[in-house]
């Protein structure tokens, strides 16, 4: 019973974050010069989830979700960008709110941030220029801001759902 | 407790700014010359001039020129027939990277490295 319950809401949020996903699809890029500057809003889902729950459940949802938006809107280069930036971004969020040292706005800046850092990683590896790296320094201060918003929405959150049983 | 948190936050947040800053200097540090001059329109590249080589060259697509001068390793638009003159008084480039963009003729020029 606890595990279909458990499901149920893992797929709930696994279809909250494909529709944050698609409405940041929408919205027009906030500074077109450096791409992938964004807020990140599938990654409220991602705090949630693992503040709900473990890093497991975290994962296993932004998988879904990544697989099901690159199949919507992306192609295999996408698919590639996005599995890197979650991968280290799931991993260093998960480290950090283990160390109990941070607050959920401190774990979901360093997990934008980690997030632009693999995507960034990924496009030098994909071209083999170096200079591409250059971006990350405009995309360490947009991961802060976006980071710090996405982790206030995320305590926001948490702290509403607080009395909330059930899984 | 909480301030606890705050400030660990706050030290994440310096450690990178440290670190974007760390990244500026070193690509800052690393720019390169470039040897040639790329000029495109509308995203096609139409010529590639010698940067080492001190000359003027006029670019036309259609009515539209801009005048670029190579002179003492430094690339600039002379003077052009756009009407907003960004391209005339961008500052010379010089560097890999660095570009001179004229949006009313569609022109970019680029300093490259081969």
């Amino acid at each position: 019973m606890r595990n279909t319950k458990k499901l149920t809401f893992l797929g709930l949020f696994a279809a909250v974050a494909i529709v944050l996903s698609y409405v940041e699809h929408l919205l027009p890029p906030i500074y077109a010069a450096v791409p992938g500057i964004k807020l990140g809003l599938a990654n409220i889902v991602n705090i949630f989830i693992l503040y709900k729950f473990t890093v497991k459940e975290a994962a296993t949802v932004t998988l879904v979700r990544i697989l099901t938006v690159a199949l919507i809107f992306g192609n295999f280069m996408t698919l590639m960008y996005s599995i890197a930036g979650a991968v280290l971004s799931i991993t260093i969020m998960a480290l950090l709110k283990k160390t109990q040292l941070f607050s959920t706005v401190g774990v979901s800046i360093a997990g934008g941030v980690c997030h632009n850092l693999g995507q960034i990683l990924v496009a030098i590896a994909v071209t083999a220029t170096a200079e591409i790296g250059y971006y990350m320094i405009f995309l360490c201060i947009s991961g802060i801001l976006s980071g710090t918003l996405i982790g206030i929405a995320g305590a926001l959150i948490l702290k509403y759902t607080k009395n909330l049983k059930g899984w | 407790m909480v301030s606890k948190k705050l400030r660990n936050d706050i030290l994440l947040v310096g450690g990178i700014v440290v670190f974007a800053l760390l990244l500026f200097v070193v690509f800052k540090l690393n720019l390169k010359d470039g040897n040639l001059v790329k000029v495109s329109i509308d995203n096609q590249m139409k010529d590639c001039y010698n940067f080492n080589e001190d000359g003027e060259y006029t670019i036309t697509s259609g009515k539209n020129t801009n005048v670029l001068v190579i002179k003492d390793g430094t690339a600039f638009i002379k003077s052009a027939d756009c009407p907003d003159k960004i391209c005339v008084h961008h500052r010379p480039i010089s560097k890999v990277g660095e570009t001179i963009v004229c949006l009313p003729h569609k022109v970019v020029v680029e300093i490259i490295k081969e």
